[in-house]
């Protein structure tokens, strides 16, 4: 059996259906992150399959972007948490009130 | 056939590890899980024939990413069960698949329905070559600017979780040691 575009981008829709329903579920903010990694990941998968089928780099160039932001937003982020944890002990979500939202 | 052996094995896996990322109660084992799941998507970019890409995944998400997380979660309490929101699941997972598959369409349907011509194709070098060939002739201007977001993103790193590291433990008498946490105590209590 063939393994085609469609394969690969039915898998690439699951990953991110699991990834958002973490997105949804999660209340810690670390398992949050974990959840959006997910997210990323999938689409890195369905751009490096288009870039493939369609003979073209530039779906694998997107991908390389999506890394180097995906990590500078965790190492920003992580800075963040960890403030936030010496401050208030906790990294749960229905704690950051402070504004009233 | 090896190849359709390969991707639904891929598959499998990636979709079984992330599920437990997603859905168990202790960082430590979501943190593995995903760090496992990284390293079966990279599978994916191999069979692909990216192998530039595959070999930037393990790296950057399982050399860098993960161990920035395990860094970090030694600063959090992460030994105790995590709480979980109360809500209706059916909605979550109906929503979430809805909203998947919706993303997926709106980015697809243009490709079915046109003959599509690629900007640079690949000339059949190997694939590191290609890589480097685009990246630093039509994607220049981006490399450059996510070169310098990365170094803004270390810098802010630093200085938002590196507070008080010019003080060294190990290199402080007791008495010092001791002022340090009368410090902190006060700080605590007031």
């Amino acid at each position: 059996m063939e393994i085609g575009l469609n394969h690969y981008l039915v898998l690439s829709t699951i990953l991110f259906a699991i990834g958002l329903v973490g997105i949804m579920k999660r209340k810690n903010l670390l398992l949050l992150f974990f959840a959006t990694e997910i997210l990323l990941n999938s689409v890195n998968i369905s751009f490096a399959a288009i870039s493939h089928y369609y003979g073209d780099l530039t779906g694998q160039m997107f991908a390389f972007f999506v890394i180097a932001i995906a990590a500078s937003e965790l190492a920003v982020g992580l800075g963040l948490l960890i403030v936030w944890y010496k401050r208030h002990g906790t990294i749960d979500l229905d704690t950051m009130t402070s504004m009233r939202g | 056939m090896f190849e359709a052996i390969a991707f639904y094995l891929f598959a499998f896996l990636t979709a079984a590890m992330f599920l437990i990322t997603v859905t168990t109660s202790q960082a430590l084992y979501a943190l593995t899980a995903l760090a496992a799941g990284m390293i079966f998507i990279s599978a994916f970019f191999f069979i692909l024939g990216a192998d530039f890409l595959g070999a930037v995944q393990i790296i950057v998400y399982t050399g860098a990413v993960m161990a920035l997380y395990a860094f970090g979660m030694m600063f959090f309490d992460t030994t105790r069960d995590v709480k979980e929101k109360k809500g209706n699941k059916f909605i979550i997972v109906g929503f979430a698949t809805f909203g998947a598959i919706l993303v997926v369409a709106i980015f697809a349907a243009p490709m079915v329905g046109e003959n599509i011509v690629a900007h640079y194709p690949m000339t059949g070098a190997g694939n590191t070559q290609e890589v480097g060939m685009v990246l630093f002739t039509k994607y220049l201007i981006p490399f450059e600017v996510a070169a310098v977001m990365l170094l803004v993103a270390m810098i802010a790193g630093i200085v938002l979780a590196g507070k008080k590291m010019d003080l060294s433990l190990t290199l402080m008498n007791g008495e010092e040691i001791a002022k340090l946490q009368d410090e902190k105590n006060k700080k605590v209590l007031s």
